[in-house]
């Protein structure tokens, strides 16, 4: 017979005036995939110039949430405020223009392969500011050199290693200078240096640029290392959110068996 | 007897559902049109792919449908209708028909595939919504060059085509099949209309746009990883070649027997 969990009910994170909060508010998110469903009334408050982290098993729908931040997938209900802006009310002008204040990682970096390094990381510059070929180019070395690329500017990213991949993706987010960057699995598939590597740039970037940061991953000691806040998402909701000492201090079932990486509890092994 | 009217529904609504998912992708690329400035790096681009990419296929067929015609026209007039009609029947048919609709088919079909595998590759890896969330509309940045590249070079391949296909019926006709160059050459001129050239390449400007908006759409809606693409491909360039063969019989009726006939 299993054992019974004293589950403590999701915690209500919704600010009285979303119109007036400074950073992300998500209220009431739903989201299926056929059957399947991903997220579940979710409630996420992304405090101005925080790093929060969204931890959780794979396929809970971390990814689906980061994506309808930038709106990227439409919910079936729920609604996101940005700035104090509803994103899902913007038509594509004012859209586009909110898109601008974002920088994405994905997962496998997402480089448009038919560029070298150079063309991907200016490309934005070029398509949304008026400078010189030599103004763009200088500020996308500047990008690079900034994630340790200097002297890739020609490659292609097929010639680029796993790592190079998402510093070149991460070189790419920052170039417009974003007010938030999303990183989706920013550590997934590197090897344990290269992965730190990975961390220690996004505090880097946060701690230069002072931007929002929202960082999707299940690798606990990546989460730990950069997050200021962590929430964790499971069953299609956010089950628990709170500071670093917090979550580690927690006796919430279902995060104690996610951080202790452990087959029995609540959450089950697959 | 109910299920096989809901398979029927859901393929008739399936159909309704990609003709109208179609149609506002054409209305979007149309929209975007006037940024075209922007892109022009893109267009060129796109244009090279058609046009240099394509010259080895285009010069291969055409010469051989050219010599392919002349014998099957030699064949069939031999003893009934003077040779002095070679020309005039070879032009006729590779400017009317062959050279759009062949065209179409397999210089369509390597540049269809091309632009659904390449934009149904940028899909699964995520670079579209890369660019979506670069506030790059892909519409505009991907589907809009390709479009007009594919609908301003396709006439000119087939311009091309035409001219290397009544070549090689001149040469085959000279060289083998003992027609004499002056004759062949008076034929050509014998009932010689513009129209018959407007006509084609008329064809051959619609043909440029079904092409490219059946690559375009399939890319686009690409799903899964190497084998979804591989799918989007083949339904592409089936797609791409039906669209063609059935636009074909209508151009021909509103080009040949109303619009030219006056």
């Amino acid at each position: 017979m299993s054992p019974e969990y004293n589950i403590p009910p999701p915690p209500r994170q919704r600010v009285a005036d979303p119109r007036a909060f400074a950073g992300i508010a998500v209220e009431g998110l739903s989201k299926s995939f056929g059957p399947k469903v991903v997220l579940k009334d979710a409630d996420l408050l992304i405090h101005k110039g925080e790093t929060l982290v969204i931890i959780g098993r794979s396929g809970e729908g971390k990814s689906v949430l980061l994506k309808q931040l930038v709106r990227l997938l439409e919910p079936d209900a729920g609604r996101i405020w940005v700035e104090g802006e509803e994103i899902f009310e913007l038509d594509a002008g004012p859209l586009m223009e909110l898109r601008k204040k974002f920088g994405f990682l994905f997962q496998g970096a997402a480089l448009f392969d038919s560029m070298n390094i150079l063309q991907n990381v200016g490309l934005m510059l070029e398509e949304h500011t008026d400078w010189s070929t030599e103004k763009i180019h200088e500020r996308a070395c500047a990008c690079l050199a900034q994630v340790g690329l200097s002297g890739s500017n020609d490659k292609l990213p097929s010639e680029l290693s796993g790592g190079m991949k998402k510093r070149a993706g991460l070189a790419r987010a920052i170039v417009m200078e974003p007010q938030f960057i999303l990183y989706d699995e920013p550590t997934t598939g590197l090897d344990p240096i290269t992965g730190d590597a990975i961390n220690d740039l996004i505090i880097k970037l946060q701690r230069e640029l002072g931007v929002t940061s929202v960082v999707v991953t299940h690798d606990m000691p990546s989460a730990f290392k950069i997050a200021d806040r962590m929430a964790m998402l499971s069953r299609g909701n956010i089950v628990f959110s709170g500071t670093v000492d917090e979550i580690r201090n927690t006796d919430h079932p279902m995060v104690r068996q996610f951080i202790e990486g452990n087959s029995q509890g609540p959450l089950g092994a697959f | 007897m109910k299920r096989l009217f809901e398979k029927i529904g859901h393929v008739v609504t399936r159909a309704f559902l990609t003709a109208g998912e179609g149609t506002l992708l054409l209305r979007a690329i149309i929209l975007q049109t006037p940024h075209i400035w922007k892109v022009r790096r893109e267009v060129l681009d796109q244009m090279h792919v058609v046009l240099v990419g394509s010259m080895p296929l285009v010069i291969v067929t055409s010469v051989f449908v050219g010599a392919v015609t002349a014998v099957q026209a030699v064949y069939q007039m031999q003893a009934l209708v003077p040779m002095k009609f070679l020309g005039v029947m070879i032009s006729k048919t590779v400017f009317i028909e062959l050279g759009p609709v062949l065209m179409a088919l397999v210089v369509g079909s390597r540049l269809c595939a091309f632009y659904a595998a390449e934009l149904g590759t940028m899909k699964v890896t995520e670079q579209l919504d890369a660019m979506t969330i670069m506030a790059i509309d892909p519409v505009r940045y991907l589907a809009m060059p390709r479009f007009w590249a594919s609908v301003l070079m396709i006439p000119v391949v087939t311009i091309f085509a035409d001219a290397v296909a009544v070549f090689g019926g001149y040469f085959i006709s000279v060289m083998t099949l003992d027609i004499s160059s002056g004759v062949f050459i008076e034929g050509l001129q014998l009932f010689y209309k513009h129209s018959d050239i407007l006509g084609g390449l008329t064809k051959s400007v619609v043909f440029g746009g079904i092409i490219a908006m059946s690559g375009i759409f399939n890319g686009f809606h690409t799903r899964g990883g190497a084998e979804g693409v591989g799918r989007a491909t083949m339904t592409a360039v089936v797609g791409s070649c039906l669209s063609v063969l059935v636009a074909d019989y209508f151009l021909a009726i509103i080009l040949f027997q109303i619009i030219f006939q006056k």
